[in-house]
């Protein structure tokens, strides 16, 4: 299976990505430059996390109207199966590939810490290799990682099965919601309507070995290399 | 064609939480401003361009607010009258 990772000038964990398909997941991983019109054949798309555009005008706006981006919106909008992770998930929402908006922290502060979560479902092509309810340890590192959306579309997302993780945890007194950036509904990530292109804020392809801390984001990998047909 | 300043407010939409507007309003308590009852903040961008009329010049940069400038989602904005520079 090949990983197309984009490269958008200020992405910096587009190395991450490349090392977690390669070294960890043993597939073949190949960088697309955001100025090129070429997806080079990819099976997947990975979104990196970053500062793209230095995140002027708002985190991920800009981005979104790179040369590279016109053809991941075509490719997701054929189906293609695109990885969109924390700067990613902000380009994918900017994009309109997914719905609702991440905005400032409520603390106003950038958080970098890992977390943990919980796999709401997996019945996704991106979730499958999780137990249902697993709870996992994955790093966050952003500003601007508080998921908006209206109530309407907040209420359809959960309806339709497509909040893929959610933060848990938090202080004692904290309540059902609580996530580390004031997310609606504690949600760390979604699916779109099609299911085939997921956005979430923390970093699975940070946690891929104990030597990082966790593996527990692994198997957002091999439930792809599971369920995309190559 | 005539050169057109324009500029345009962008502020959080109402009813979704600020916090910054509330950290700020909070800061502004602190200094005896008792009768602040809230506070947004947001981005003032100032477009310089080349247009037929005033009219033509802030329609393009309504434009360039549905398309770039705001998030519909999350932020409203207002055009403040264009001006010939």
């Amino acid at each position: 299976m090949k990983f197309g990772i984009v490269t958008f000038p200020a992405s910096n964990c587009d190395y991450d990505a490349y090392q977690a398909v390669v070294e960890t997941l043993g597939e073949e991983a190949v960088f697309l430059w955001h100025k090129d019109h070429d997806l080079q054949n990819s099976d997947v798309i990975v979104l990196p996390g970053g500062f793209s555009y230095g995140d002027y005008l708002r985190a991920g706006a800009i981005a979104r109207f790179s040369p590279v981006m016109q053809d991941v919106i075509e490719f997701a909008k054929h189906g293609g199966p695109v990885l969109a992770i924390c700067n990613g998930f902000q380009i994918a929402c900017e994009a309109g590939l997914l719905p609702g908006a991440l905005m400032r922290n409520m603390s106003l502060k950038f958080v970098c810490e890992v977390v943990r979560l919980r796999v709401e479902t997996t019945d996704t092509m991106f979730s499958n290799r999780y137990a249902a309810g697993a709870e996992l340890r994955i790093p966050i590192a952003h500003g601007e990682g508080r998921y908006t959306a209206d109530a309407e579309t907040v209420d359809r997302l959960e309806g339709e099965g497509r909040v893929v993780f959610r933060y848990i945890g938090g202080p004692a007194d904290a309540d059902e919601w609580w996530s580390p950036n004031g997310s609606t509904r504690a949600i760390a990530g979604i699916v779109n309507e099609a299911g085939n292109v997921l956005g979430m804020m923390p970093h699975p392809e940070r946690a891929v070995d104990p030597l990082l801390g966790s593996a527990d984001g692994l198997a957002v990998f091999e439930s792809l290399l599971a369920r995309v047909a190559v | 064609m005539s050169r057109f300043r324009v500029a345009v407010h962008i502020t959080p939409r109402r009813g979704i939480l600020d916090p910054q507007g509330k950290t700020v309003a909070g800061a502004l308590h602190t200094l005896g401003f008792a009768g602040v009852q809230d506070v947004h903040v947001g981005r003032y961008v100032v477009v310089e361009l080349d247009a037929n009329d005033k009219a033509a010049a802030e329609k393009s940069t309504r434009e360039m607010c549905e398309r770039l400038l705001a998030n519909p989602v999350i932020e409203d904005f207002e055009i403040e009258s264009g001006e010939a520079i």
